[in-house]
């Protein structure tokens, strides 16, 4: 039966069967993404002889978290089981598409990062051994600035402004809100300072980019270095007079604010809601510009100008001016993202106190394709990676020159191996200039 | 409404494209604004929109004086316009297109999508342009996008609406389908400015002709002018419509194409099994409606593309591997559908895009070096004898007209010695006197032997050059015929219709799949 099928069959013109290019390509990226997991999670799992790992749920040891213990090498498996599985559906094509892809896919992730953890920390011989902390508020407290920065990015870049000149308005917005808080001694009014300094190099922007149409992407590097050199330059000019100095660089840090009952959820809620105020108003701003963009007529205009600006012209929009009011808007954030450096955090202003922190905000504006919550999971995974960073410097179990390169490698692999292809609004870094 | 223009000039430079023009738009008419390209048709468009100020005369509405500095002001003088290249933001929907500078809210300026979606939905059941309202712009046909434009100018109330070349991107049926539209919209009280070159368009919907040549009206003409007489007022001289050649002598098999098939980076297949031959001394024409498969089977014919399955070979030799370079030096000529993106590069000269796929060659390089004494010889020769109107050989592509680049295209293609010449739409949006020119250096070049493959969308075009034409649809060639059969004929394969054999094989594929 099934002989004279293909006996008939075969004559007949039969197409070939092709395989759609783009999945193969899907197939090839994943396969080789978690080969290499699979690998490195197989060598984390046999690097370990001794297995005993302590962990704290807390950030550091308090009377409530204490350190518990836990076979590393039993979880260092457990990572090398999940990445084996989905090596074997990505082999065979059956890896899922869609939420459940996505769920798998940071399932993966977050079982080669136990996986990783347990190698870092096992083994660590007699004596003092450091405890695995949890990596929550850590990684909140560096996303805050990230999130606020990226999204001044994304507010730019989609009204078809490049805005390379993030990491210029954290310098200018930290060192505006030390200055702002020292003077009234009070924290708050240091986040009105940031603001206005964020506002005012994103008027240097506008002016420079919409006015005289200057290259966008030298212009935003210029802005960086004239923030960086104008911040030096005026820390420079306080005097070291105690006396004096407290008026102008000695600010008050924001204080903690617990919101009751959400604080108190095991595990995340003290990192998530007991924080400064400007995280939560970091919280806001993401929901607020991703409303502000899909949402309301300002936002369609916007997103309109960045992508077709000839379009918006021809139905009565004025270009710039949305330009404008975008530009402008994204100093807001930039700024607040600023001050987190100085009232934020450790307080006093120092010479390029963000440390290029604008520049991995940028990367997230890309990485999250341009829109506000993909931004912001950027930025929240880029916080992650720094703050795993400063946690495994504290084990000597990789060079710490080699572990400065960790968070960027990271971002290539998972840019790689799951953004893919991403396309930025069609008119970004194009000046309108009416015929 | 009634719109009169009174002498309308607008001078860049020195340079004067509209000069003292008057015209009047009655309430209700369809007025043709007949002209070839660069002509000053679009300028004086967009003044009445607003886009450019005028630098004398004045434009009234219902005889009042009126004065649009932008666009805003002509939208609300009731003036709408479809633009040649679209003004659609791709990554929108219909509905935020439609809405986009006018929006519908819930107040505080949140957009209120429903209601919008609402409105597409009443005008275009109104005026029977069936649109989706949800559906995304980049990924509607161009038909389609030129509908969305449409209700987008109805959305704002317009009265006299401008249509600025709007079937230069059309195929066939899309053409028929406007039409019909533009009398719909005539019947219920909107005026029509229809802005084109395409003689039997204007024939076939105005009310009025005025032709325009540059930069000057030149006269009005009624509807049933004979075609020849509309032609020579617009070009200025006779012209002949008809492309004059002998029967074809045909030759040996030059280009023998063997199951092409293309698979698109979405994943759909584009070309499914395509087996033809060109022979020597012969046109074949590929007839079919735009986006079935002509754009990808050409490209794989030239290496732009690989063929994901099957063999093109050139005098029996595979070439289907080869890159464009290797496809280009092996004897194929390439005139390119869309020559802006493919053809030739803007900002570079006459000169220097007479050269662009030669410059390998001795002739115009030693080693490193161009020779640029010989390059210019070529530049001088190729402009004397294709007659390519340009200030200098050293101006850009930029500045010459649509049918100029595309003799530069030509003249390139037609310098070296060619098997084969792959030409896809090769008249798109150039003018009616090159368009004459370059038919008959295409026939010139089937008579000395070479293989000629003409892709085109226009059954005219395809009837004046073929010798023989094949029919694409759907990614497949659904019949080839000779050029002695029926236009209806012609159109029901190119819309599907054809043996029932094919189609069952195709669907017994797509369900094994």
């Amino acid at each position: 039966m099934s002989t004279t099928a293909t006996a008939t069959a075969a004559p007949e013109t039969q197409p070939t069967r092709i395989r759609e290019r783009s999945d193969v390509h899907r197939q090839i990226r994943l396969v080789v993404t978690f080969a290499i997991a699979t690998a490195l999670c197989i060598f984390f799992a046999l690097a370990v002889d001794d297995p005993n790992v302590r962990y704290i749920l807390g950030e550091r040891v308090t009377k409530e978290f204490q350190p518990k213990d836990l076979n590393g090498s039993w979880v260092a498996w457990l990572a090398v089981a999940v990445s084996a599985v989905a090596l074997v559906l990505a082999a065979v094509n059956r890896f899922p598409r869609g939420a459940a892809g996505v769920v798998l896919g940071v399932l993966v992730g977050l079982m080669f990062y136990l996986g990783f953890l347990m190698w870092v920390y096992a083994d660590q011989g007699e004596g003092f051994t450091a405890a695995i902390t949890n990596p929550i508020p850590g990684t909140i407290r560096i996303a805050t600035p990230l999130v606020l920065g990226a999204l001044a990015g994304v507010l730019c870049e989609r009204a078809g402004v490049i805005n390379i000149a993030i990491e210029g308005q954290f310098l200018a917005g930290a060192f505006f809100a030390a200055i702002a808080a020292s003077l009234a001694f009070q924290p708050y009014t240091g986040l009105l300072g940031g603001i206005l300094a964020g506002v005012g190099i994103a008027a240097l922007l506008g002016v420079f980019a919409l006015r005289y149409q200057v290259n966008q992407v030298v212009l935003g590097v210029v802005l960086v270095a004239l923030a960086s050199g104008l911040t030096s330059f005026l820390l420079g000019q306080i005097p070291g007079d105690p006396d004096v100095k407290q008026y102008f660089n000695e600010p008050p840090t924001l204080p903690q604010l617990r919101i009751p009952g959400l604080a108190d959820i095991p595990v995340v809620g003290a990192a998530l809601f007991d924080q400064t105020v400007l995280v939560y108003l970091m919280y806001l701003s993401v929901a607020l510009v991703t409303f502000l963009l899909y949402q309301t007529r300002w936002g369609l205009r916007v997103r309109s100008v960045g992508e077709h600006p000839k379009a918006a012209d021809t139905v009565g929009i004025k270009v710039n001016r949305t330009r404008w009011q975008a530009v402008l808007l994204g100093g807001v954030f930039a700024g607040l993202g600023g001050a987190y450096y100085t009232v934020g955090s450790t307080g006093a202003f120092d010479r390029d106190v963000s440390a290029g922190t604008g520049f991995i905000a940028l990367a997230a504006v890309i990485m999250g394709r341009w829109h506000p919550l993909g931004a912001t999971a950027a930025a929240v995974f880029f916080g992650f990676m720094l703050n795993l960073q400063t946690q495994i410097s504290f084990v000597d179990k990789l060079p710490s020159e080699l572990l400065g390169a960790v968070p960027y490698l990271a971002t290539i692999i998972a840019v790689a191996g799951f953004v893919g292809r991403v396309r930025p609004p069609a008119a970004d870094g194009e000046p309108y200039v009416k015929s | 409404m009634k719109l009169e223009m009174r002498g309308l000039t607008r001078r860049f430079g020195s340079f004067t494209a509209n000069d003292h023009i008057d015209l009047t738009i009655e309430p209700g008419e369809i007025h043709c604004l007949l002209g070839e390209n660069g002509a000053g048709k679009s300028t004086l468009m967009n003044m009445l929109y607003g886009l450019l100020e005028p630098t004398e005369g004045e434009i009234l509405v219902d005889g009042e004086p009126a004065d649009f500095d932008t666009p805003g002001d002509a939208i609300a003088a009731g003036i709408g316009m479809v633009h040649q290249h679209f003004m659609l933001v791709p990554v929108f929907t219909v509905a935020e297109n439609v809405m986009l500078g006018r929006e519908q809210t819930r107040g505080l300026g949140i957009l209120d999508r429903g209601k919008a979606a609402e409105l597409v939905r009443e005008l275009s059941t109104r005026y029977k342009l069936a649109v989706d309202p949800t559906a995304l712009v980049e990924n509607l046909p161009v038909g389609v996008q030129q509908r969305v434009e449409i209700i987008k100018a109805l959305a704002n109330e317009a009265k006299v609406l401008i249509l600025d070349e709007p079937t230069a991107v059309l195929t066939p049926q899309e053409i028929d389908e406007l039409m019909d539209i533009m009398r719909a919209l005539k019947k219920q009280g909107t005026s029509i400015v229809f802005i084109t070159h395409k003689l039997r368009e204007v024939k076939a919907v105005g009310d009025k002709i005025t032709v325009i040549r540059r930069g000057k009206v030149v006269g009005t003409a009624s509807p049933d002018a004979p075609e020849a007489e509309l032609a020579e007022m617009m070009v200025g001289r006779a012209v002949n419509l008809t492309v004059g050649k002998e029967p074809p002598k045909v030759g040996k098999p030059v280009l023998e194409v063997n199951g092409v098939t293309v698979v698109d980076d979405r994943g759909t297949t584009v070309v499914r099994d395509v087996s033809f031959d060109a022979r020597g001394g012969e046109v074949l024409g590929i007839a079919g409606v735009q986006g079935n498969g002509q754009t990808e089977l050409i490209k794989s014919l030239l290496g732009i593309i690989r063929p994901d399955a099957g063999k093109v070979l050139l005098e029996g030799q595979d070439i289907s591997r080869h890159g464009p370079k290797d496809s280009l030096e092996a004897g194929i000529g390439y005139i390119p559908e869309d020559r802006a993106h493919d053809g030739y590069v803007s900002s570079f000269s006459v000169r220097e895009n007479l050269v662009l796929d030669l410059y390998r060659r001795n002739d115009f390089s030693r080693g490193a070096a161009l020779k640029l004494d010989a390059i210019e010889k070529n530049a001088k020769a190729r402009i004397e004898e294709f007659d390519i109107r340009t200030e200098n050989m050293n101006s850009s592509l930029a500045s010459l007209s649509g049918g100029n680049q595309q003799k530069v295209v030509v003249a390139r293609e037609f310098s070296r010695p060619l098997k084969v010449l792959i030409a896809s739409q090769p008249t798109r949006g150039v003018d009616v006197g090159s368009i004459e020119f370059i038919h008959k250096r295409i026939i010139e070049e089937r008579d000395r032997g070479t293989a000629v493959i003409i892709v085109s969308t226009e059954l005219d075009e395809i009837y004046a050059l073929s010798d023989r034409i094949a029919v694409m649809y759907d990614g497949r060639i659904v019949g080839t015929v000779t050029p002695d059969i029926p236009r209806e004929q012609i159109g029901l394969l190119m819309a599907g219709a054809h043996d029932g054999h094919e189609t069952q094989a195709h669907e017994t594929q797509g369900g094994a799949a």
